[in-house]
């Protein structure tokens, strides 16, 4: 791989594939295309420390498999995976993509390892995905400098920094795009078009325009360079979108988090131990309605719909170890007036939302691994499970801010990974990853399944671009 | 259940305290985990959800500075959380050395400074220049330059006292990291570790990244582990040499198929391979992600160490010739430089490690 900083040479050549992206999907388009021979382009946004866009985030793989299959035991077939999707999305999907996704999702496994990736036993804490999910060993960083790595011995250029700004389209034929890099704008001719860079969900002004004011008060937990600059250009010219325009995926983090690029380590596992009330220190969702993994996502909605987009978690003594760490220290007080007082919360309200829910609480066995049925009695909303007084100081609170993960409006695509422009197919662009994996995820998200998007969609994107120029 | 959760930190708190900013990066780390695969140190991370001193120092010296971790960090610089694991254990680590250390300011020293082991060296050849030079000789081969009881004279002290120095030092380790009673089994485990390198293996036998950034590399494992088993060796030879001296009343020259030399020479090579091997390895890796400060006295023991083997080897080959003496007296200085700065120069991470592998034995035992 060469890194080309010289805008003239971007320019001087036509090349037989141009990769709008620099993450998990354009990489594996980059490899599969670079492997036929074909002279291979990338064109990473981010700067070269940010390069991977939200891949760097990620840290498994989802995998149908029969038997043992690298890290991943027993089986997990076609059906038990489509039903997991259908399940997630509500039947917001595409059958036949899903289908060939998780079908493909096997022969990816080991082309990731044989193209550098290496796995991992799943990580503490996570042994109910060692069926499902392959971890990547050092996480999506470790994957994605493997591939920039195998791309680099295959011959493939990649720029980085370097913006597309739109995608020059004849009828149905790209010819070349618009790029800026170094501070010009360079035209780049290219034979075929992968566009895989990502979603728009970093660009807050579009945000707040989809889903409305509120959204600027959101914490995007990926990369800031996921600006969906290609989307939008690609929707201006007419092609086909696909997936909900106004809606994201958001999860509950510590509202401490840094604005972009926090990632795992912001997340907050404590509600199911807790109350968690708003800014005027009311309750406003039950949260014990079931275990964190299966309720966490459905939190950043109900956080976002609250006052200025913000809650608080609180719980006492004996809760402070039964979760996985923060990496926020808890805001810590000796009584529920005092912790009001840090927070900056009403204190009458905050101490009587806090007396009338331990009032509701019921004798009976508080079991934090299971549902234990421990539930309010008389309460609106209740608590439906491990509701326990909270009573014992000192009393410890987090904050709670919607963290958006992506974004669900892409391009439409067909089995073959082409992109629909307004007269059917384009002829030469094709597109993968997070940009057209609202076809196949209509709503909701199945953990590590954005990753078996990329690759399936990547790779095949790559074979396609490359058996067009050949 | 209770947590001292007063223990944790803010995450956006760079700190210029080594403990501290070890245990700020080492709770992003426990947050995250997916390094866990990489080495010992992630596990051993997440067995705790709030970290005291000595578990930072345990941590600290666990850590083999293989960086696995840092070219996967997706909280790496230019980030805010600015994470960069490998060098605030390190930092973490000598600092520990440093504090374990009588007297401290010694340890500092050598341990910052190539120049200062240089000279500790030079102050070594002059002396035994000096010795040699003022003693008559008493033997054959270089007994007739310096006599074997003036040797050990000399020597005997300056292996033992060293040792004294260190003992002392791991006992501090011990209490400061919580160590129980040793097991034999914990031993073993934790000399399989060290035999094998384990923590530069990167997890699955593909290295480390130190000389090659992302990509990773056996080399660095394959240098140490040439200068480990060449200075065993070399060791073995000496005590071989020993043996045969007072039990079976052979004094040296040595023939080549003796023991000592058959043990002491391929000791001799490996070590000179393995330092020249690590040098041209660390001038390749990023400074950034060792010890702040202490690049120089690392060089600097590295020189020395591999000198201590060049020379013995040289003293060997030039037997018999008029520069068997000034060979001596250089081979005898580094010997003594060496084993007088064992205590305040890198040589004192081997036992710190080996100490830090037996405690992590005995952890991962009961809690893992």
């Amino acid at each position: 791989m060469m890194t080309i900083d010289d805008p003239a040479r971007l320019g001087a050549e036509t090349w037989d594939v141009v990769i709008a992206g620099g993450g998990n999907a354009a990489l594996c388009a980059a490899i599969e295309a670079a492997e036929t021979g074909a002279r291979v382009l990338m064109l990473e946004g981010a700067p070269q420390p940010y390069r991977g866009g939200n891949s760097r985030h990620t840290r498994n793989f989802r995998c149908m498999h029969h038997g043992a299959l690298g890290p991943l035991v027993e089986t997990y077939d076609e059906e038990e995976f489509w039903q997991d999707l259908l399940r997630v999305t509500a039947g917001k999907t595409d059958e036949g993509l899903a289908r060939h996704a998780i079908r493909t999702s096997a022969e990816c496994l080991p082309w990731m390892q044989d193209h550098g990736v290496r796995f991992q036993p799943s990580l503490a804490g996570t042994l109910s995905l060692d069926r499902t999910n392959a971890f990547f060993l050092g996480g999506g960083k470790a994957l994605v400098n493997a591939y920039y790595l195998t791309a680099q011995q295959l011959g493939v250029s990649v720029v980085y920094e370097a913006q597309v700004r739109h995608v020059g389209i004849e009828g149905a034929r790209a010819t070349h795009m618009q790029v800026e890099m170094a501070g010009q704008s360079v035209r780049v001719v290219g034979r075929t078009f992968v566009l895989a860079s990502g979603g728009f969900q970093s660009d807050i002004d579009w945000l707040a325009r989809a889903w409305g004011p509120s959204a600027r008060n959101f914490l995007i937990r990926g990369t800031p360079y996921n600006r969906g600059v290609v989307l939008r250009d690609m929707l201006d010219q007419g092609a086909i979108s696909v997936g909900d325009p106004t809606q994201c995926h958001a999860v509950a983090i510590d509202g401490r988090a840094p604005q972009f690029d926090g990632g795992i380590v912001t997340r907050l596992d404590c509600v199911p131990f807790s109350i968690v009330v708003n800014r005027d220190g009311q309750r406003f969702y039950d949260e014990g309605e079931d275990v964190w993994p299966k309720r966490y996502a459905i939190w950043g909605r109900l956080v976002a719909a609250q006052p200025d987009q913000v809650g608080y978690s609180i719980i006492d003594s004996r809760s402070i170890d039964l979760f996985m760490p923060s990496v926020y220290p808890p805001i810590a007080a000796d009584s529920i007036a005092e912790l009001a007082g840090k927070l900056g919360l009403p204190v009458d309200a905050l101490s009587a939302t806090v007396a009338g829910f331990n009032a509701a609480c019921r004798p009976g066995d508080f079991h934090p691994q299971e549902l234990d049925g421990l539930a309010t009695e008389g309460l609106d909303p209740p608590k439906t499970n491990w509701a326990r007084p909270i009573e014992k100081p000192p009393f410890y609170a987090y904050s709670l801010r919607p963290g958006v993960t992506f974004t669900y409006l892409g391009l439409k695509v067909d089995q073959r990974a082409r992109a629909t422009g307004p007269d059917g197919p384009y002829d030469n662009i094709w597109s993968a990853g997070e940009m057209m994996a609202g076809s196949i995820l209509g709503q909701g998200y199945l953990a590590g399944f954005g990753m078996t998007i990329g690759t399936v969609f990547g790779r095949i994107a790559g074979q396609e671009a490359a058996a067009h120029v050949s | 259940m209770s947590l001292d959760v007063t223990l944790q930190t803010d995450p956006g708190a760079i700190s210029t305290d080594p403990i501290q900013e070890a245990r700020r990066q080492i709770e992003i780390c426990n947050a995250c985990r997916y390094c866990e695969g990489f080495c010992s140190v992630f596990p051993a991370i997440t067995r705790d959800k709030v970290f005291a001193s000595g578990d930072i120092t345990q941590l600290a010296n666990l850590c083999h500075n293989c960086r696995g971790c840092y070219y996967a960090c997706q909280y790496t610089a230019p980030h805010e959380f600015d994470l960069n694991l490998p060098r605030a254990l390190a930092a973490a680590r000598v600092d520990s050395w440093e504090r374990f250390a009588w007297p401290g300011g010694l340890a500092r020293l050598f341990q910052s400074r190539g120049e200062a082991l240089a000279v500790a060296m030079v102050m070594g050849f002059a002396l035994m220049f000096l010795i040699i030079a003022a003693l008559p000789g008493e033997g054959a081969g270089f007994y007739a330059w310096l006599g074997h009881s003036a040797m050990v004279a000399i020597f005997l002290p300056a292996f033992l006292l060293p040792l004294a120095a260190i003992a002392i030092g791991l006992r501090k380790y011990w209490r400061e990291v919580g160590g129980q009673r040793i097991s034999v089994a914990d031993v073993k485990e934790a000399l399989l570790s060290a035999a094998q390198l384990r923590n530069l293996s990167g997890g699955q036998g593909q290295g480390c990244n130190f000389e090659k950034a992302e990509a990773f590399s056996d080399a660095r494992r394959h240098c140490h582990q040439a200068v480990m088993y060449g200075f065993l060796l070399c060791f073995a030879a000496t005590s071989a040499g020993t043996v045969l001296h007072y039990v079976f009343a052979m004094p040296a020259p040595y023939g080549f198929w003796s023991l000592p030399k058959l043990l002491g020479v391929p000791g001799g090579i490996l070590l000179v391979i393995g330092c020249a091997g690590l040098l041209v390895l660390r001038a390749k890796a990023d400074p950034d992600l060792g010890a702040p400060g202490r690049a120089s006295g690392e060089r600097g023991f590295i020189w020395l160490l591999g000198l201590t083997g060049l020379s013995g080897l040289l003293l060997y080959a030039l037997g018999g010739t008029a520069l068997t003496g000034v060979m001596l007296a250089l081979h005898l200085g580094s010997v003594l430089a060496l084993f007088l700065l064992t205590p305040y120069s890198k040589m004192a991470h081997g036992f710190y490690r080996l100490a830090a592998l037996i405690r992590e034995a005995q952890d991962a035992r009961a809690r893992g």
